[in-house]
């Protein structure tokens, strides 16, 4: 089993959410996700300003295998994407749950955050997934 | 291994296998209401002897005349050695093979296609090409939505001296996504979009449509245009003739310097490339753009690489664009290029070089001069437009149009194209193109010919004396 590190929250789709200090939140793909995908060529970030409903789809990662959408775990506005992904998309195989964050969004609602799955309950997700 | 795909007991497994009765039943998501029933408009089938002998009854129907007629579709001379070639085994096929391990030789030759409209556009990358001029526009004006980041707009900006059919079209093929292609009307003295006429706030807009030359032959003020676009976070789509390419300033440096240069997306018509008139086609579309929206492009894009024991291999590449991969969401429906006729086009630009491309526009663009000078010694003929043209004029006759075009088909000449259709406004206005392949004698006699006609049309328009009562 990969690395899922335990302050994090995630998506079925395989996004993780970090809550910073200032209530935004950071996403990006899991360590898991990026495993799946293989070697990665591209990321489109979204811009700042842009809003999202909770499952949009806001991102897109293209790998030499196959090209995938990044889905909005919660309703809000993109704060900040990363936009230094666009030349070195391998941060987010070398560094899926660091460097390798996607975008940064202002929630709608500030308990969104806390209705999504945590970390025991995203490895039995992947648990099943792998059966 | 039989060639057809699969047998009625295959066919029966697999149906067996999903739990399916019937292939129909795997459609029933689709309404009734949008299944066709039947396509009675198209006839039964023919045999070899039927259809050879139609075919020949229509070669017929084109005669060998002397054709003044462009508007869009233009007649270049085209070296025997291009199709000579270009029908050769290795390149004839009905299908483009993309495989790279079998088809090296195919893949190169569309990566030169890509790397010689790229020098003749001066855009970033170029693809394989798409379906036509008409199409290339659609899809050009689809992706500069997509590409579009500083704008949510699906609104278009959308020149009258656009082709009145690349209009049609692209209203058709985007209309149903919620894009608007908004007209802008030309000066109609000078027959281009005066830079001074358009809004100080457009508001939000994806793109603005800039033809050059124009569909009336007339060079657009492409520099100022494109920066007006610009300024407003409007990406540029330029639809251009390749031919005049040669001559003119190419869309990828168009705009002021030390503004943003450039056309974001360049699309046009191949056909004048190489390619035959052939009554239409097929013909063949072609699109650049720069390097940052080369994502949001449609179709097949090759790329060169070193194999893993060094060497140079082309392959496809950025497929990820692509509906094998994205689905649904791909950058377009359109996967394929019109692979035989873009090889054709290559071996055309490879013979005639720039040199050659650049001889071959300065003579059709001399020719128009040609023929204006000598209809212009025509009373009650004149040229319409004011300002400079590429190979295509704007003349008004003071005849009835339809008497012209009779009496000039009867001299063996197609005279051009009437306008009135498309552009009320533009009533008794042929529009003429001269490429390379009019000779001054041609010219000359197109205008004599014209001369007669109008001769005879105002004598007969002297009535005779009426007998007295």
């Amino acid at each position: 089993m990969s690395n899922v590190p335990q302050e994090l929250r995630y998506t079925k789709t395989h996004e993780w959410i970090k809550r910073e200090d200032d209530g935004t939140l950071t996403v990006g793909i899991t360590d898991h996700a990026q495993g799946l995908l293989g070697d990665l060529v591209f990321v489109e970030v979204p811009e700042e300003g842009d809003t999202f409903n909770d499952g949009d789809d806001c991102a897109v990662i293209e790998s030499v295998k196959a090209a995938s959408d990044v889905y909005c775990p919660v309703a809000g506005e993109i704060v900040t994407g990363n936009e230094a992904l666009a030349d070195t998309p391998e941060t987010i195989n070398q560094d899926a749950f660091g460097d390798g964050w996607i975008f940064k969004l202002k929630p709608e609602d500030a308990g969104a955050f806390d209705g999504l799955m945590d970390a025991d309950e995203y490895i039995e997700l992947v648990a099943e997934e792998d059966h | 291994m039989p060639f057809i795909p699969h047998t009625e007991q295959e066919t029966q497994q697999m149906l067996d296998a999903i739990g399916v009765d019937s292939i129909e039943t795997l459609f029933d998501e689709i309404p009734e209401e949008l299944r066709s029933s039947g396509l009675s408009e198209v006839p039964i089938g023919m045999n070899e002897m039927e259809i050879s002998r139609l075919m020949h009854e229509r070669a017929e129907q084109d005669s060998r005349s002397l054709c003044f007629a462009g508007a869009g579709a233009y007649e270049h001379h085209i070296p025997a050695a291009v199709w000579e070639l270009t029908t050769r085994g290795e390149f004839y096929s009905a299908y483009t093979p993309y495989q790279a391990e079998a088809s090296q030789g195919t893949l190169q030759l569309l990566y030169e296609f890509q790397t010689m409209m790229t020098r003749l556009t001066a855009m970033d990358v170029s693809n394989a090409s798409l379906y036509d001029g008409a199409s290339a526009l659609a899809e050009a004006v689809l992706m500069a939505v997509r590409a579009n980041r500083k704008s949510k707009s699906k609104r278009i900006l959308m020149p009258r001296t656009v082709h009145p059919a690349y209009r049609k079209v692209a209203h058709t093929i985007v209309h149903n996504q919620g894009i608007t292609l908004e007209e802008l009307d030309y000066d109609t003295q000078q027959g281009y979009l005066d830079p001074a006429s358009l809004p100080d706030d457009p508001g939000d807009v994806a793109a603005l449509v800039i033809p050059q030359p124009n569909y009336f032959g007339v060079l657009e003020e492409v520099n100022a245009l494109t920066d007006w676009a610009h300024k407003h976070n409007m990406l540029v789509i330029a639809v251009v003739n390749p031919t005049s390419l040669a001559i003119l300033t190419p869309p990828g440096e168009w705009g002021s310097e030390g503004k943003l240069q450039g056309a974001d997306i360049v699309c046009g018509e191949g056909q004048p490339l190489g390619v035959p008139l052939s009554s239409g086609g097929p013909y063949f579309g072609f699109m650049c753009c720069r390097q940052d929206y080369v994502r949001q492009m449609p179709g097949r894009i090759i790329g060169r690489t070193t194999d893993l024991d060094g060497k140079q291999g082309f392959t496809l590449t950025l497929q990820a664009r692509e509906q094998h991969i994205r689905r649904s969401k791909a950058t377009s429906n359109i996967c394929t290029n019109q692979g035989l006729l873009v090889t054709a086009a290559t071996i055309y630009m490879a013979l005639l070089g720039p040199q050659g491309l650049e001889r071959v526009a300065t003579t059709s663009h001399h020719n128009s001069g040609l023929l204006v000078d000598a209809l212009s010694k025509v009373d009650g003929v004149q040229s319409v437009f004011k300002r400079s043209r590429f190979h295509e004029v704007v003349v008004k006759f003071d005849l009835p149009l339809d008497e012209v075009l009779r009496a000039m088909s009867a001299q063996g000449i197609v005279a051009g194209v009437k306008l009135q259709d498309d552009y009320p406004e533009l009533e008794n206005c042929l529009l003429i193109c001269t490429t390379e392949t009019k000779t001054e004698a041609d010219i000359l006699a197109y205008a004599d010919h014209i001369q007669r006609i109008s001769e005879r049309q105002h004598s007969t328009k002297c009535p005779v004396k009426p007998k007295m009562a």
